[in-house]
């Protein structure tokens, strides 16, 4: 269901039970598997889901990618914007209240 | 579109042609009594899973048949998950136990997808030509209860299309997650009884209304897949997304195949991983290169614009239906043999070849078609999967 509230920094979000997430080597990426089909993720994209773990916030997420990328700009609006599109394909689902 | 680097992202292990279902619609070859006695061993098929995944397989398809008959899925599901792969059994239900679910988790299979058939008892155990039909709904029960997402299939024709919309509500009460509504496809015995199965386009129409209908009230709780049924469509699938391009079969024998019905088509010898290694089979086998790319394209294929999407269609399709593979899919109303499937279509709605009995899936018709017995087969059929 798509709800209708934006993502907010407090937010946990965890991954649907319905995907993996994997490293593929031999495509230097990661991909989303599920019943249907795979996903091929870009980098930031792949970067931004593994972080998604069921227990940490947005902002912790955030927190972590600043440390990872020290030299990137600012983010924040990529990686919510990025969360959004994939709460609405059902690939990350809430997992506070 | 043509990566000139492909790889075999899907693999689909058909590990047995045995099935204790009769299906009219199965779309396994009509001589598959001729394949079930030499099947793979455990080692044979491990070998198989590492070769392909060292290649880039990553979708690991488990079927049939039957894949249940056998008792080492419970060993090539762990395997499947150690190599990375994510592994779906595809099963009609006969043979899932709570041991043997239980097994499959702890091994690590990712899901596993429920042939069911109709709301109807009788509907499920006249197409199926058995009586499955609770054991269909306890074993969806269990596969719910071991948290799995529950993927159901179900295969559309004549028989069922009407009751489309109670197949959804029965979908949802059980608690899917996904459901295929997979219009048959007609290859090996569903072509055989194509003018039984193959529903007229008004109902195919309200089956996808109610389809929408169902879509907009259930939104991303349940996902549905509404596969169109080539014959009523004026392009053709971009079957297996291209020759030699992402799927590769193998086969309960070993016999590797870049599509089901593949050795149907004349003039091709399928590789067998007894004999050969899997990245020679994929890359460099002449019946893996055959149709690959589009050089081997005729007219209106060759020069259209189209062929980057569709890839001319199907090449078993062209072949059954025109007698020639490299024909252009004649699903296609740019293709001369178009009115192959207009007069298919005219035949379903035909009362007196409707009434032909239905020819069920089983070791008796399938030693008789592998024999050669043409008196099950429809006369405009050229070749049989
Ligand atoms: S379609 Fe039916 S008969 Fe064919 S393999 Fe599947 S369950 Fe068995
Ligand atoms: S002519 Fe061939 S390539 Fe063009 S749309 Fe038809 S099948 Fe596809």
């Amino acid at each position: 269901m798509t709800s209708p509230t934006p993502v907010s920094r407090a937010d946990v979000f965890g991954l649907s039970k319905l995907l993996r997430l994997q490293w593929e080597e031999a495509q230097g990426c990661y991909v989303l598997l599920y019943p249907e089909g795979m996903v091929k993720l870009n980098g930031s994209a792949g970067e931004i889901l593994r972080r998604v773990d069921g227990k940490q916030s947005v902002d912790g997420i955030l927190g972590d990618l600043r440390q990872a990328f020290p030299d990137a700009p600012d983010m924040e609006a990529d990686v919510i914007a990025m969360l959004e599109a994939a709460r609405e394909r059902g690939w990350i689902e809430r997992k506070d209240g | 579109m043509a990566d000139a680097n492909p790889k075999p992202l899907w693999l689909l292990a058909e590990v047995t042609y045995r099935c204790p279902l009769h299906c009219a619609f199965c779309y396994n070859p009509t001589d598959y009594v001729r394949h079930t006695k030499n099947e793979l061993g455990t080692e044979e098929w491990i070998s198989a899973l590492r070769q392909a995944r060292a290649m880039g397989a990553l979708q690991l398809g488990i079927s049939g048949g039957e894949p249940l008959l056998r008792d080492d899925i419970e060993e090539l599901v762990a395997e499947a998950r150690k190599l990375g792969y994510y592994s779906n059994l595809i099963t009609s239900g006969v043979g899932l136990t709570e041991k043997r679910i239980a097994e499959f988790k702890r091994g690590g299979l990712d899901h596993i997808q429920l042939s069911m058939h109709d709301i109807t008892k009788e509907i499920n155990n006249f197409i199926t030509d058995t009586n499955t039909f609770e054991l269909k709904k306890k074993v969806a029960a269990m596969i719910k209860g071991h948290d799995y997402p529950m993927v159901l299939n179900v295969v559309i024709h004549r028989y069922n299309i009407e009751h489309v919309a109670e197949i959804l509500e029965m979908a949802e009460a059980i608690g899917a997650d996904y459901v295929e509504l997979a219009n048959t496809q007609y290859y090996g015995w569903a072509l055989i009884n194509r003018a039984q199965l193959m529903p007229t386009r008004e109902q195919l129409e309200k089956a996808e209304e109610a389809t929408n209908r169902f879509r907009a009230k259930v939104g991303n709780r349940m996902k549905i897949y509404f596969v169109v049924p080539d014959y009523y469509a004026e392009r053709p699938k971009a079957c297996m997304n291209g020759w030699g391009s992402v799927f590769m079969i193998v086969t309960a024998d070993g016999t590797v195949l870049p599509c089901h019905s593949a050795r149907t088509l004349p003039g091709l010898e399928f590789p067998n991983v007894r004999g050969q290694p899997l990245e020679w089979i994929w890359n460099e086998s002449p019946a893996f290169n055959k149709y690959r790319g589009d050089g081997w394209m005729k007219e209106p294929c060759r020069s259209c614009p189209e062929k980057t999407k569709d890839f001319g269609g199907c090449r078993c399709q062209a072949f059954l239906l025109t007698g020639e593979a490299e024909n252009a899919d004649p699903v296609c109303t740019l293709s001369p043999h178009r009115q192959v499937v207009d007069r298919a279509i005219e035949e379903a709605k035909t009362p007196a070849v409707r009434a032909q009995p239905i020819v069920f899936r089983n070791d008796g018709n399938s030693r008789k078609l592998a024999e050669g017995a043409r008196d099950l087969v429809p006369p405009s059929i050229h070749g049989l999967p």
